[in-house]
């Protein structure tokens, strides 16, 4: 019998729910400018939780989760156009864009490695292209969401920050209840050798769509969250290719694969960005030799790590990273 | 002075201790049959002969020469070849592309593409065709040809009968027939026991990663590796 | 007439793209690896060359001639500090790291040479623009017929060094089975540092084609990356003559799509690269896996 909750991990439950709190009346206490960068660290947390959702549980590295942060931007806006409240409208636009990602996932999960990996690029880049030939959109020259000036900036800026936050909540949170589910110990199994789990019963495919939907649904209302903080929709800067950097970053700083790993991550990007983010050109190099270096020597990441060193495990969702099986050449 | 000297030779396979303290030596000219139970740590033993496995402690001396920390390939250039388990031939190459991609990389020495056809007549009609294409019997003459390729002085070879006909075994053997009599070292490991004793000078027994027999083949009845085999403590004294 | 003329066009485009895909498909080929740099070092590739023929003043043919030992050493560097330590971490690490490096070159190329457009069609003379009037309506440029003769020849060239020779038969043994080649005294790790040379020295020669017919920018990676994946893919893994049918099938989609709207040209290659996935997928059912041969 493996016991989940252990005194520590109730304690740290506990830490969450006051935090929760304290961060749920923070519009009436913080400045302006945190609650506004506490939104965006919101939506990083967000996409770094969705992108470790594929890799690190379904075991798909996909460099164009960007096109789910756009469209559900972009779902939105039209969404709003259409005259649907502007703060229902991000959730509806999430979910749209979760919807969408069921017959994506068909044909794009039948791909593997790098195949896939670049096949969501393509779809990214397909995404844009064919959201630039919106007219509301205008190609490259975009839009706003309009509807929010109707509401004051103060009031705007509340709200966006609780929708963001309970956004972030309500994905972890069923993320968290997802992995302690039977999801879970799929992904365990799919994780470690996929082929076995396959030859075991474990149902690979099915598995992967739930990772991938969710992924798809947290990534676009992370974009819709994203456009209520900044109003303004350009094509480009949606769909760029860097949001996919940024969710790599945190996920392989945080660790790849733990529940914890990828919200350190995030709370580091956001300090990385907000320190080193005027240098521009070198901070993204920073960030992408961050990557790569994690990648080679330290692929658990940061909490990987320590929840290796000090059996620590504030979450219980039973979860262990088993870095795969070596595949030596010369070796066997 | 043996050519082949293994020395509390230690090995894992994941959670698995599978070779604990194997000592033994085979001298130039020897075949030496491996036998045991399976999961008793032969072809483990095998794989860190030949370097396709870590040992974790021990040694391995290849004629005067410690190679326990030498890659596979750099065992190859010393003269050790390894015809793996299950042959694992190029299956998209040609029989003659599995070959010569072996020729010239051991040390130097006669086999040529020519003296394999001959000592393995019926790889002679198949030198074009796809090696995954062969049949069973052919596929392990071919393993073992392209093992021979490198002009091996110690040729390993890994249950060369595995998943044949009787008739594939038989004519594998016939062409090993002449390898074994003329003066090559060979450790081979067989799960039949009867032809162990018959193509082998010495045979070792294996139990759960350990040696619990060792002997003359001429001098070994059946009846005392079955014991061996089966753990049977008073066979081993 | 205007509409054969944008179909010609498009075969030649696509031996454009069949060059900058080989390598992709060659290191895939070969190690099992899809390198997400790749788009990044094609673009190092031209900006190198673009440096000796503007700051040194060299001929970009001679320019070549440095840089593609030069871009082969970078390979030999990729495989031995990155790729070879990227293998032994599992399926995803390889993805991640090449991932992470891309991301560095970018930048790295962008610092250094900030977002002006370049191109190296100043340097190769009337070559730029000459052309053959074929009809009133189809002109074939010079340079594109240089482009898929050089496609061809490196192709073919691949395909017969893999085929015929000593070293082309120990890369394709490598390929087939990592873990036994070192059993017959192969160093799995030493073919793989070749191989990945000579992908980069094939990547060279597209970087130097991207830079003399159109113009490039430190971010221009990406797009050569999500081109010669394309391709590679229309045209099946791993099979070096798929490679060029898959450039020619993506360029003359382009040029179509051009033909009804320029907003079409790109649309219409993502589309159909997305069609021939969906085809495979329902006509082969569950894998690709099959599809995905050797680099022979």
């Amino acid at each position: 019998m493996v016991l989940r909750w252990t005194g520590r991990s109730a304690a740290f439950a506990t830490a969450i729910a006051a935090a929760l709190v304290v961060l749920a009346v923070g519009p009436f206490v913080f400045a302006p400018g945190v609650t506004d960068r506490l939104t965006a660290l919101f939506v990083y947390v967000i996409l770094g939780a969705m992108w470790n959702a594929l890799a690190g549980y379904g075991g798909l590295v996909s460099v164009g989760q960007q096109a789910f942060f756009g469209l559900g931007a972009f779902a939105a806006i039209r969404l709003s156009h259409a005259g649907v409240p502007v703060y229902p409208s991000l959730a509806v636009a999430a979910l749209l864009v979760g919807l969408l990602a069921l017959p994506l996932g068909e044909v794009m999960l039948r791909l593997r490695g790098g195949e896939f990996a670049i096949g969501m690029w393509v779809v990214a880049e397909l995404a844009h292209l064919l959201v630039n030939l919106d007219p509301l959109i205008n190609g490259e020259t975009g839009t706003s969401l309009i509807a929010l000036n109707a509401v004051t900036a103060p009031a705007r800026r509340a709200d966006t920050y609780w929708s963001a936050l309970g956004g972030m909540v309500v994905l972890l949170g069923a993320m968290f209840l997802m992995l302690r589910g039977r999801v879970g110990a799929s992904v365990q199994a799919i994780r470690d050798d996929e082929q076995a789990a396959a030859s075991v019963g474990v149902r690979v495919l099915a598995t992967k769509r739930v990772v991938f939907v969710l992924a798809a649904l947290g990534c676009a209302l992370a974009g819709a969250l994203w456009l209520a903080s900044a109003i303004t929709f350009q094509p480009r800067a949606y769909f760029s290719v860097q949001w996919t950097a940024y969710m790599i970053f945190m996920t392989l700083v945080g660790g790849l694969g733990t529940f914890e790993g990828p919200v350190l991550g995030a709370v580091l990007f956001f300090v990385v960005e907000t320190v080193f983010g005027a240098y521009g050109v070198w901070y993204l190099v920073g960030l992408g030799a961050a990557a790569l270096l994690f990648a080679l020597f330290v692929p658990a990441g940061l909490w990987g790590n320590a929840e290796r060193r000090y059996a620590l495990r504030m979450l219980p969702v039973g979860y262990h990273v088993a870095l795969p099986a070596s595949r030596q050449p010369g070796g066997g | 002075m043996p050519i082949l000297t293994v020395d509390a030779l230690d090995a894992r396979h994941g959670l698995l201790h599978a070779v604990r303290g194997v000592s033994f030596a085979v001298e130039e000219g020897e075949t030496l049959a491996l036998v045991g139970a399976n999961g008793a740590g032969k072809t483990t033993l095998l794989r860190c002969i030949a370097g396709a496995h870590r040992a974790s402690g021990g040694r391995v001396m290849f004629d005067g020469t410690d190679v326990t920390h030498l890659p596979a390939h750099r065992r190859v250039q010393c003269g050790i070849a390894l015809v793996p388990e299950g042959r694992r031939l190029f299956a998209g190459m040609t029989v003659e592309e599995n070959l010569r991609v072996a020729a010239g990389r051991g040390r130097p020495g006669t086999w040529t593409v020519e003296r394999i056809v001959e000592a393995f007549p019926q790889l002679g009609p198949k030198l074009q065709a796809r090696a995954g294409d062969l049949s069973g019997g052919q596929q392990q003459a071919a393993a073992i040809a392209r093992a021979l390729m490198t002009n091996p002085r110690l040729l390993l070879l890994d249950e060369v009968s595995l998943g044949l006909s009787p008739i594939a075994v038989d004519a594998v053997y016939a062409s090993l027939q002449g390898l074994l009599g003329g003066g090559a070292t060979v450790v081979l490991v067989e799960q039949d026991l009867a032809r162990a004793l018959r193509v082998a000078d010495r045979v070792l027994c294996m139990l759960e990663g350990r040696v619990v027999y060792e002997g003359r083949a001429q001098e070994t009845t059946r009846e005392q590796v079955m014991a061996a085999y089966f753990g049977l403590r008073e066979a081993v004294a | 007439m205007i509409f054969l003329n944008q179909l010609v066009q498009g075969v030649f485009l696509g031996a454009y793209y069949a060059l900058v895909a080989c390598s992709l498909s060659f290191l895939f080929g070969v190690m099992r690896i899809v390198n997400l740099a790749h788009g990044s070092l094609v673009v190092l590739a031209a900006f190198v060359l673009f440096e000796l023929a503007d700051r040194a003043g060299l001929s970009p043919w001679l320019s070549l001639i440095v840089a593609i030992p030069a871009m082969a050493v970078v390979g030999w560097l990729l495989q031995r500090l990155v790729l070879d330590r990227s293998l032994r971490g599992g399926m995803l690490v390889p993805l991640l790291s090449t991932f992470g490096l891309a991301i560095v070159l970018d930048n790295l190329l962008f610092q250094r040479f900030g977002a002006d457009t370049r191109s190296l069609a100043p340097y190769i003379g009337d070559l730029s623009f000459d052309s053959w009037s074929l009809t009133d309506d189809i002109t074939v440029g010079r340079l594109d017929v240089l482009i898929l003769a050089v496609a061809i020849v490196v192709l073919g060239g691949l395909q017969t060094f893999l085929s015929r020779t000593r070293l082309g038969r120990t890369i394709r043994a490598t390929a087939e089975d990592p873990s036994v080649v070192g059993l017959i005294g192969i160093d799995a790790r030493a073919v793989y540092a070749l191989a990945t040379a000579i992908a980069m020295a094939m990547a060279t020669v597209a970087g130097a084609f991207l830079a003399m017919r159109t113009t490039f920018d430190p971010y221009s990676g990406g797009a050569q990356l999500i081109f010669a994946f394309e391709t590679v893919v229309i045209g099946g893994f791993g099979s070096l003559w798929g490679t060029l049918a898959g450039g020619i099938v993506l360029g003359i989609a382009q040029n179509i799509g051009a033909f009804i709207s320029p907003r079409f040209f790109l649309i219409a290659g993502h589309l159909v690269f997305l069609g021939v996935l969906v085809a495979r997928v329902w006509l082969s059912g569950l894998n690709l896996r099959r599809l995905r041969v050797r680099a022979a």
